[in-house]
């Protein structure tokens, strides 16, 4: 075992945890592990907001008792760590490593860092339009460089499977680091001192003990390609392969199959169709098209929904995520709201157009949609309405919702072939513009009214100049600042800084 | 009290002579209280001295047992003011609160009660909230000491200083008839450490035998011509008291080797964070062992004139560690010195910043620039940290606080962000408490936050054009106790603003750890509650009220909100909003429930979940939310590129984000899991039926699906 400190008596203890993660229990229990061999301990923290999901730096000393030269005062202990004095580091979560490696808590001469690798979210990361996360192998290369030793797992998922919390598994990742000089049932009797959920807490600590011991396991590989199941299936994914670059085959395939499901191998076809149209253009434009062209051509509908709400690998990942026991039962309400308009999409072109165009029908069956409904989906009155819904499917080429979506992509996949001929950096750009398109009611028209303000200023201000490409990339990602498209009517209006006044 | 028990602190408050006491800071002064003999205590709960209300609130037969008197006070006004019964008699009284909000709140009551003085010793414990992890506005409890001429300690963190302390400030406290100040630092307060006890002591006068028989002196009540004499008092007769006390008995401390040519003068509360920097540069040990002389001043106000003379006589120059600003230490010693007439050069806030926590960081580098350049061969070689890559700094996430998961109120601030996309941007009047979490991401409401209790006062300078827009103002139940009622409503009732008022009844004083106060819903041995705050704002004189008993009905709310923005209604409108604070209802009901469960009771567990099929990764519903439950992942569809909504295991099942995506029309992806423990035997029997059913119903539309498969 190795013990640090040789040259002096104490051990110096930072743990970076956030709210609700039990780094106060874990903090208690290194403090009575040390205290019942040998040490003094003192811990301090500054709990103030971190229930309310702030992060909490947790601070403890230990000092040997009676060490060289007896007859001591009691030792005066710091109530903060100190910059490149902190012997070990716990950290609950990635981001909070990458925390104490900016505070300047870890350093490569004394540090044992021992972090969970996974992610909590923090609200910026969670509240962006669109992906607004960090970059976790930039933490975990950092934590590799920077500590004397770096031991990252995920105790999130090693606590969920042994049935336990986080604060016992970084507690038995802190034993089996061999960072502290006391033996493995010395700690477990600090657990057991502790009194509560004992048997559970040992089990997250063996977990943690073991995962120390061993290295960061290599991230699992990707799955395989999809391949095809059907003679339908098969057909379209030889044509692909054939006339795809390999690059677009992955993508293409996805694209194909989430056609199939989504409507019938005759739309996949479509889809096929126009992958291949562009990518007799440009090459280059074959993968981007086949995501976000299968990604626009199934869009979200009710009657989408409603197949996606019955199907019975459904409930069971329903029933696995929150962990229905035997002898206990479920039930599953959904959160609907589709209102007039989704309705009437819904219908038949003609019916449908004809009622969102009338004013008095609008007056008289709107307010039977003006209400979310809870929809009970393990019940059956709901089920069958739903599964009605579903079996719609056929008849969804002649609803307005599809005539009104294929005459936007038509519109689109003009615009990128137009832009193709000459500049297919920028045709790639336009095609990922399809990315702003998402939700389903307000957002849903958020998004189709930023992608057509891009195609249009794009149309009106953008084609032909020399950074095309990187400035149309620029507008998505206004698009993609605010939901009041703030950044995005400011960006399209620097777009023309001499547009005359008229 | 509330939904915490703190039943083993009350044990560590029994121990007796001899016995070893091990926990944190605050309960160590805690029993301190009760080894002094103290006769009564109140306060008002806040960071970081809650401990010590909720533990005496729990210790109600201990202080009965002793013939102590313990309250909570409404207000630290109210606490202040109890001091009041140690200035005709011989009872040791001790108040605590936060500080410096706290301290403004009762310096009317303390002003009094300085001028006045006292008989038995009165002790006011602040916590000294100030630095990292702060809430409130960083400034100094030393200007009110100043001012008001109240001793102030800052004892040296170490559980026997502080707790003996506690004694020698009543005991310094008698001697001088002066109220006097106990600081304790946020992590003082939480830091861990022993002592050993004494016996406790039952006050030798109880309040009860005081009010038996009553005493008066003319000369003690603040009047003219009585003021006159205090001021005189003040200056003559108690000051050179308290000096005389400090310097006889002790209370600062000398470390480290008697002779050198410099030296250091340190606030106690900043002594071991000194020390560490000393032995990082080689000059001391983990033991205090120092090898410079160090002039601890357990007692900051007043300043022993002898002492710091007799220190710095000698010495080239002296460094002076005052944390915070204005440094009201360094400017009463350089006057010291010049009075005395000596040439000891004081360094202070030259080499140390201005403003900012003094960590060890950054005394070291204090330490180090004052060795430099007065004793350079003494001086540490500086270290350069090694540069954190930027691009580390621009990956790591800043956490905000927030609400808790499920919490009452973030529903009222959803359905606020959704009123005010019909009606634009209200100017909204904060105050203090959870609440005020709303300021920051993901709903950004809030302008300004004058206090604890003024959301509604605050907001009373906003009188709407014909027509326009009413500015609205939040409070929460603990606030509208504080003072809210009179300062917030009774004022705009009077003035017959046109505002509305939204006060927050989650049950608690949950900022401050779950307290119970008037409006709680829960029962209390020792106090009264349920009294609704509806009922006290219509005895106001308030017309228009709601009371909303469940906030996560977020399109009830919203409506409402709506209508009081927009109600002909003139003078103050008052919505209560009602949910239980859910981190309290959680202590409370989990054991209950998990009980239940195990008796073979009928329990229904509900979580939500979002269907990552159907969600397409905008979050919206994340920015109207803000739970931390409600997080993201990685997209499993391999076509889409954006993360999408998820929900964890830590979710309540409170209902809100269910709640926002129907009033706010979001997405069909939310579903709610009602998860059924000991189901009766009809409902096992009808879902049996039912699973027959819908699983026949899946089979045929599995055939559908396999018919059109890839």
């Amino acid at each position: 075992m190795e013990i640090f400190n040789q040259h002096r008596d104490r051990i110096t203890i930072a743990i970076l945890a956030l709210g609700g993660e039990g780094g106060g229990v874990l903090a208690d229990w290194i403090q009575v592990v040390a205290r019942q061999n040998g040490y003094v301990a003192q811990g301090t923290s500054v709990p103030g907001v971190a229930q309310r999901t702030g992060s909490t730096v947790y601070y403890i000393e230990l000092v040997r008792i009676g060490a060289a030269g007896g007859n001591r005062p009691d030792p005066v202990l710091a109530m903060m760590p100190v910059r490149g004095d902190v012997d070990i580091v716990i950290a609950s979560e990635l981001m909070e490593a990458g925390r104490a490696i900016l505070r300047g808590f870890v350093s490569k001469d004394r540090t044992t860092l021992i972090g969970s690798t996974h992610r909590v979210y923090a609200i910026s990361e969670k509240s962006a339009l669109g992906d607004g996360t960090g970059a976790n192998a930039r933490i975990l290369d950092a934590a590799e460089r920077r500590a004397a030793r770096f031991i990252g797992f995920d105790m999130a998922e090693a606590a969920q499977s042994a049935g336990s919390v986080i604060s016992s598994v970084m507690f038995g990742a802190m034993a089996g680091s061999g960072s502290l000089p006391f033996p493995r049932e010395a700690f477990e009797d600090a657990v057991r001192h502790g009194g509560k959920a004992v048997a559970a807490n040992l089990k997250g600590f063996a977990s943690g003990f073991d995962a120390a011991g061993r290295a960061l396991p290599a991230p699992a590989e990707a799955a395989g390609p999809r391949a095809p199941t059907t003679a339908a299936g098969r057909a379209l994914h030889d044509r692909l392969c054939r006339s795809l670059p390999e690059e677009a085959h992955a993508l293409a395939t996805d694209g194909v199959a989430r056609l199939m499901e989504w409507q019938d191998a005759r739309y996949a076809e479509v889809y096929v169709d126009r992958v291949e149209e562009l990518a007799a253009i440009a090459p280059a434009l074959a993968a981007p098209a086949a995501r976000h062209l299968a990604l626009w051509m199934a869009y979200e509908d009710p009657i989408r929904v409603a197949d996606l709400k019955i199907r019975a690998t459904r409930s069971a990942h329903i029933a696995r995520e929150v962990r229905v026991g035997s002898g206990q039962l479920l039930r599953v309400t959904e959160y609907m709201h589709p209102r007039l308009q989704e309705v009437c999409e819904t219908l038949p072109r003609r019916i449908g157009s004809r009622i969102l165009a009338s004013e008095g029908w609008r007056r008289r069956l709107e307010p039977f949609f003006a209400r979310g409904r809870h929809v009970e989906t393990t019940g059956l009155r709901w089920f069958i309405v739903l599964r009605l819904l579903a079996a719609m499917r056929p008849f969804r080429r002649g609803s307005l919702r599809y005539a009104m979506e294929q005459e936007r992509i038509g519109r689109w996949l003009d615009l990128v072939r137009d832009v193709a001929r000459s500049d297919v950096d920028a045709a790639v750009e336009i095609l990922g513009c399809q990315a702003l398109v998402k939700g389903y009611s307000d957002t849903f028209e958020r998004g189709i009214a930023n992608l057509e303000t891009i195609l249009a200023a794009v149309e009106s201000h953008v084609i032909g100049t020399p950074d095309a490409a990187a400035r149309i990339a620029a507008l998505r990602d206004a698009a993609l600042q605010d939901e009041e498209g703030k950044a995005l009517g400011c960006a399209v209006s620097q777009l023309s800084p001499v547009r005359q006044a008229s | 009290m509330a939904e915490r028990s703190f039943k083993k602190e009350v044990e560590k408050l029994r121990l007796g002579a001899g016995e070893h006491f091990e926990g944190e800071g605050i309960l160590a002064v805690t029993k301190a209280l009760l080894q002094a003999g103290v006769a009564y205590v109140g306060g008002y709960q806040g960071s970081p001295i809650s401990h010590l209300m909720d533990v005496f609130a729990d210790a109600d037969p201990l202080l009965r047992e002793l013939g102590v008197h313990f309250e909570s006070s409404a207000n630290e006004a109210a606490a202040g003011a109890m001091l009041a019964a140690s200035v005709n008699y011989p009872l040791r009284g001790a108040v605590a609160w936060k500080s410096v909000v706290g301290t403004n709140v009762a310096s009317d009551a303390l002003s009094n009660l300085a001028s006045g003085g006292v008989t038995g010793g009165a002790l006011i414990i602040i916590g000294e909230d100030y630095g990292e992890g702060s809430s409130i506005m960083q400034e100094r409890t030393h200007a009110f000491a100043m001012k008001s001429q109240m001793w102030l300690l800052d004892p040296r963190p170490n559980l026997p200083t502080m707790v003996d302390m506690v004694e020698k400030g009543f005991e310094l406290s008698e001697a001088s008839n002066t109220p006097v100040m106990i600081e304790m630092r946020v992590r003082s307060c939480h830091m861990t450490g022993s002592f050993v006890a004494k016996d406790n002591r039952r006050p030798s006068m109880t309040v009860g035998d005081a009010a038996q028989t009553p005493t008066r002196d003319l000369d003690r009540i603040v009047l003219p011509p009585a003021i006159f004499l205090h001021e005189i008092e003040k200056v003559e007769k108690r000051w050179p008291a308290a000096q005389a006390f400090v310097r006889n008995n002790c209370l600062n401390e000398w470390f480290g080797p008697e002779r050198d040519d410099i030296g250091i003068i340190v606030q106690g509360g900043l002594f071991n964070t000194l020390n560490r920097a000393l032995e990082l540069a080689g000059l001391s040990d983990a033991w205090g062992g120092a090898k410079l002389p160090i002039y601890c001043l357990n007692v900051v106000y007043p300043l022993i004139a002898d002492e710091v003379v007799e220190f710095c006589a000698g010495k080239k120059a002296v460094l002076v560690l005052e944390e915070g600003q204005p440094e009201f230490i360094e400017h009463e010693l350089n006057t010291i010195l010049r009075r005395a007439d000596l040439h000891t050069r004081l360094v202070g806030k030259d080499v140390l910043p201005r403003a900012g926590e003094y960590s060890g960081q950054v005394i070291g580098d204090g330490l180090a620039r004052f060795l430099e350049q007065w004793s350079p061969e003494r001086a540490p070689a500086r270290q350069m940290a090694v540069p954190v890559e930027p691009e580390l700094a621009a990956n790591v996430p800043a956490r905000p606080a927030g609400f808790c998961t499920g919490c009452p109120e973030r529903p009222i601030f959803s359905a606020m962000k959704l009123v005010q996309r019909e009606l634009g941007e209200l100017h909204v009047s904060a105050d203090i408490g959870c609440h005020l979490f709303s300021i920051l991401p993901p709903f950004h409401i809030g302008n300004t936050t004058m206090g604890y209790g003024l959301g509604t006062a605050g907001a009373s300078a906003f009188r709407p054009n014909a027509g326009g827009k009413r500015a609205v103002a939040m409070m929460g139940d603990g606030g509208f106790w504080h003072n809210g009622l009179t300062s917030g409503i009774g004022n705009a009732v009077f003035n017959q603003d046109d505002t509305v008022t939204i006060v927050v009844d989650n049950g608690y004083s949950a900022a401050t750890g779950g307290q119970d106060i008037l409006s709680s819903r829960a029962d209390n041995d020792i106090r009264t509650t349920r009294h609704p705050i509806e009922k006290a704002v219509r005895g106001m004189g308030v017309r228009w009220a709601r009371t909303l008993t469940r906030t996560y009905d977020v399109a009830r709310m919203r409506d409402t909100l709506r209508e009081a923005l927009t109600s002909p209604e003139k003078g103050p409108k008052v919505i209560v909003a009602q949910s239980e604070c859910m981190l309290n209802k959680q202590r409370r009901i989990k054991p209950q429930l998990a009980k239940a469960a195990s008796e073979g009771k009928r329990v229904v567990r509900e979580r939500f979940g979002v269907d990552a099929d159907t969600c397409t990764g905008d979050h919206a519903c994340i920015r109207l939310s803000g739970c931390p439950s409600l997080s993201i992942r990685p997209n499993p569809d391999p076509l889409r590129q954006h993360p999408v909504t998820h929900i964890d295991n830590s979710c309540v099942g409170c209902g809100n984000c269910g709640e926002v995506a129907h009033a706010a029309v979001l997405c069909p992806s939310f579903w709610k899991a009602s998860i059924i423990t000991n189901p009766r035997r009809w409902e096992r029997v009808a879902a049996k039926a039912r699973k027959w059913i819908i699983g026949a119903l899946q089979r045929s539309h599995a055939r559908t699906l396999a018919a059109r498969a890839f």
